[in-house]
């Protein structure tokens, strides 16, 4: 069973003359359970496939099929029921003035759930987050706090397939070994589906069992995660990738 | 940490208030707007113009206690008495009322014309300059012309021609002065909402399916506010103004109401022989107008979002 | 003698619950050497890259010991000359060169106006000069970016430019804050190679800043290793692998690899006691 197909995705800013192709038909499957990897350099247009599937960017043509069923331009709130998803910038994606518990009870609110008090503190449970940190701002919040509290309301709608744009590019790596441990644990427990966009190649190795290499809007490569191990991939450009992230680490 | 050695209730209450971990919704609201607080306190040219304006309001509410004379009491023998004389400390006008009695009253009328004008002109800004941000395309392109328009006329001028229009009176001065002054906070609050209307953070909620409207109104409103409120007060001081220059002119409040501005209007005749006729009120206006930038300023220090992050 | 000698630094911001001491009592010298520190956000590592060139602003204060540069005591010079220290001894690279460059100068302009700073001739040497500049730092079409504005480059090509413009007074030491950190990873190792061949050319010292330790450990000499405002521990940086302290052991396990997968990431528990330490010296 697919959890998430995409085929012949093209996606585009500006008319006319003005046009930029930022994805180029793109086409890959995700099976349910799985967690797939999209990596490439900046510019490459490997977030901008997420936006597209999550319907904040409108100008795309192709198919798009979640759980089975094709998706529209306009996007009902059934699908967000079905796909959420985790912003790069933890410290841009909450509301400035919003407290943690104003974030998540409004999420549960638009999602017609009745036991908001109880579901707010079983969110922050989930993310790793004490009922004391319901009350606070953003701004009484570390990095890694906010980012757990982003992914508190992604999975606030309780979502099958979840999308992280770079979700840990802009934490420490101590910080990031724990989210991504984080994320490890809630897959495996809430049966959840990953499609993660990183530039870190380690981080994609670690999390993703099939990695997509974008460059130039094109998708170059689909590979399995040995593969990539093994430093084995077909494509010129994934090999230049892979050296050029080993040469400066490890 | 500190000194100071409060008593045992003050410094729990002090405690509960700064604390980072809140327990409630309502505590985090109070923790919050007492942090605020203790960050205006500690700018003191802002407490001077926080004093000054409680002051006025003070002597407004109390003005028929507090003024040692009928405004509109007239004694011709009386007329003209110089500043400092026995029982007229301000001396008093053309037709001998006494000065002090009538800028006490006359606080009421500027509250009362600042009061409205902050209603009205701020809320029709933010409502057509986060609506055009927000939409974007024609709406904003339609929304933002008019507002040009009105940008366009220098404001005096264009309050004189409704004040025209629809009569002179304080009531129809307030509707002229907010039909002049909404412009820039349209502007203002479009600039904003274009800033915020790209963060992901409305991109986050886009994605529980929320709607514009309550995007607009929950998530956009509460942060253009802030800035809002910034220039409000620092606009204020234009406001007095204004509402004083439509007096002066005699399209405001009219005679025998004691309008700060109609006063000074009055005075101009004797301003040679008899200076302190038109003085007095004119440095009330400068006080406050003076007290309005001050407070507008600490304002900008306290609720700016962006400082918000340190 | 060494090019720098920092003794006993600390940089403290006056908040409304007190002092905030952001770097405390950091020892170290720097001779022509590549010198790294390394730290989390909030370690007290940008801040001490800036205390030595007295760029921290008021209300922030900072106090050393001393810091020498070759034997002058940077902290005891006026501010006048200090700006002088600034442009022609010891040269800074920031993060973002998209905040480094004047948005509204040509490329070209800015890097004559530089060296016309330092040197007083006309502007056709220097414009030979700039052109100069740029091949060294490995920029072929270079009379073209000298008419290009700051926003037609890429960043890897503007970061180029700024280590351009900070080599012109030929400084005795470049100070590189994450200068790689907002590029992409291939073009990250071109901008290493040039600015390690220019310290190699010229022997310069480098103290270079950045949070990853992996690329400190390749590209560095020596390494200083922050934590909340102190040094923990300070190795070579071909041994930082080979790193004792429980802070560092943390860092480098956290890190997820490509070449020895696991499944779970070992999270770093932090010591309160690593925080009351005392600094470990980085003088030699």
């Amino acid at each position: 069973m697919k959890a998430l197909s995409v085929r012949n995705l093209d996606v585009w800013f500006g008319v006319g003359r003005d046009q930029v192709d930022a994805v180029k038909r793109a086409t890959f499957y995700v099976n349910a359970g799985a967690s797939f990897g999209i990596v490439g350099e900046s510019g490459s247009g490997k977030s901008t496939i997420l936006r597209a599937v999550t319907g904040l960017i409108p100008t795309w043509s192709g198919e798009i099929e979640v759980d089975g069923r094709h998706v529209q331009h306009k996007r009902g709130r059934e699908f967000y029921k079905l796909v959420q998803m985790v912003f790069q910038d933890p410290y841009a994606s909450l509301h400035p003035r919003h407290s943690v518990d104003q974030v998540l009870s409004e999420t549960l609110q638009l999602h017609g759930f009745k036991d908001i008090d109880a579901r707010v503190r079983g969110l922050l449970d989930d993310v790793g987050l004490g009922p004391s940190f319901r009350f606070r701002y953003p701004h009484q919040l570390s990095g890694g706090q906010r980012q757990r509290v982003a992914i508190a309301r992604a999975l606030a709608p309780e979502p099958k397939i979840l999308l992280l744009d770079e979700p840990t590019s802009a934490l420490d790596v101590s910080v990031q070994a724990e989210i991504l441990n984080l994320l490890n644990d809630l897959r495996a427990e809430h049966k959840l589906t990953f499609v993660m966009v990183s530039h870190d190649l380690s981080v994609v190795g670690h999390m993703c069992e099939e990695v997509a290499v974008m460059k130039d809007g094109e998708m170059v490569e689909v590979m399995d995660i040995e593969t990539m191990r093994a430093m084995t991939p077909r494509h010129e450009y994934t090999k230049h990738l892979l050296e050029a992230s080993l040469n400066y680490s490890a | 940490m500190t000194d100071t050695t409060p008593t045992p209730e003050s410094q729990s209450l002090r405690d509960w208030l700064l604390t980072d971990t809140p327990t409630s919704r309502r505590h985090a609201k109070f923790a919050s707007f007492y942090k605020g607080w203790l960050r205006l306190r500690s700018n003191h040219m802002a407490m001077f113009g926080f004093a000054i304006l409680i002051g006025l309001l003070f002597v407004a509410a109390f003005a028929p206690w507090l003024a040692p004379h009928d405004p509109y009491y007239q004694e011709l023998s009386n007329r003209l008495l110089p500043i400092w004389s026995e029982g007229h400390v301000f001396g008093t006008d053309s037709l001998g009322r006494d000065i002090l009695s009538r800028l006490i009253y006359g606080s009421r009328i500027t509250l009362y014309i600042v009061t409205l004008v902050a209603m009205i002109a701020p809320v029709a800004g933010l409502l057509v300059g986060t609506i055009a941000g927000y939409a974007g395309g024609w709406t904003d392109v339609i929304l933002m012309r008019i507002t040009d328009i009105f940008l366009a006329f220098p404001k005096l001028v264009l309050a004189l021609a409704f004040v025209a229009a629809l009569g002179a009176g304080i009531e129809n001065a307030v509707l002229a002065i907010s039909l002049t002054a909404w412009p820039p906070y349209a502007r203002l609050a479009r600039a904003e909402t274009l800033t915020i209307r790209s963060s992901d953070f409305i991109s986050a909620i886009k994605l529980q399916g929320a709607g514009p409207i309550r995007i607009i109104t929950r998530h956009i409103w509460p942060l253009c506010i802030s800035s809002l409120i910034i220039r409000v007060t620092l606009d204020m001081a234009g406001i007095i103004l204004t509402a004083a220059g439509l007096g002066f002119l005699g399209l405001g409040a009219q005679p025998p109401s004691p309008e700060w501005g109609a006063m000074i209007s009055e005075g101009r005749r004797f301003i040679l022989d008899h200076w302190w006729v038109a003085t007095v009120p004119g440095l009330a206006i400068f006080t406050v107008s003076l007290a309005f930038n001050l407070l507008g300023d600490g304002l900008r220090d306290v609720l700016d979002p962006k400082d918000e992050k340190s | 003698m060494n090019l720098l000698d920092v003794e006993d630094l600390w940089v403290r911001f006056p908040t409304s619950s007190g002092m905030f001491e952001a770097v405390r009592g950091v020892s170290f010298s720097l001779g022509r050497e590549r010198l790294g520190i390394v730290g989390e956000s909030g370690s007290g590592k940008s801040m001490t890259g800036r205390a030595i060139l007295r760029l921290i602003r008021p209300p922030g204060q900072v106090d050393a010991e001393r810091i020498d540069l070759e034997g002058t005591n940077l902290m005891q010079m006026s501010e006048k000359e200090m700006r002088d220290v600034r442009g022609s001894q010891i040269s800074m690279v920031m993060q973002d060169p998209k905040f480094s460059l004047n948005p509204v100068m040509t490329v070209g302009d800015q890097i004559m106006e530089a060296y016309q700073l330092h040197n007083k001739t006309n502007r056709r040497e220097a414009k030979a000069r700039a052109i100069e500049m740029l091949e060294a730092v490995s920029i072929r079409d270079a009379e073209r970016v000298l008419r290009a504005y700051p926003h037609e480059m890429s960043g890897g090509m503007g970061q180029r430019i700024m280590i351009a413009m900070m080599m012109i007074p030929n400084p005795k030491i470049l100070i590189a804050d994450e200068p790689t950190s907002a590029l992409d990873v291939s073009v990250q190792g071109q901008v290493l190679r040039i600015m390690d061949k220019l310290v190699q050319d010229r022997g310069m010292g480098l103290i270079f800043i950045s949070h990853d330790l992996n690329l400190v450990a390749d590209f560095c000499d020596r390494v200083l290793i922050m934590y909340a405002g102190r040094i923990v521990e300070v190795c070579q940086a071909d041994r930082l692998h080979e790193a004792t302290h429980p802070y560092t052991r943390g860092l480098l396990n956290s890190l997820p690899r490509l070449d020895a997968p696991k499944d779970r990431l070992e999270a770093l528990v932090r010591d309160p006691d690593w925080r009351h330490q005392p600094s470990v010296s980085g003088l030699k």
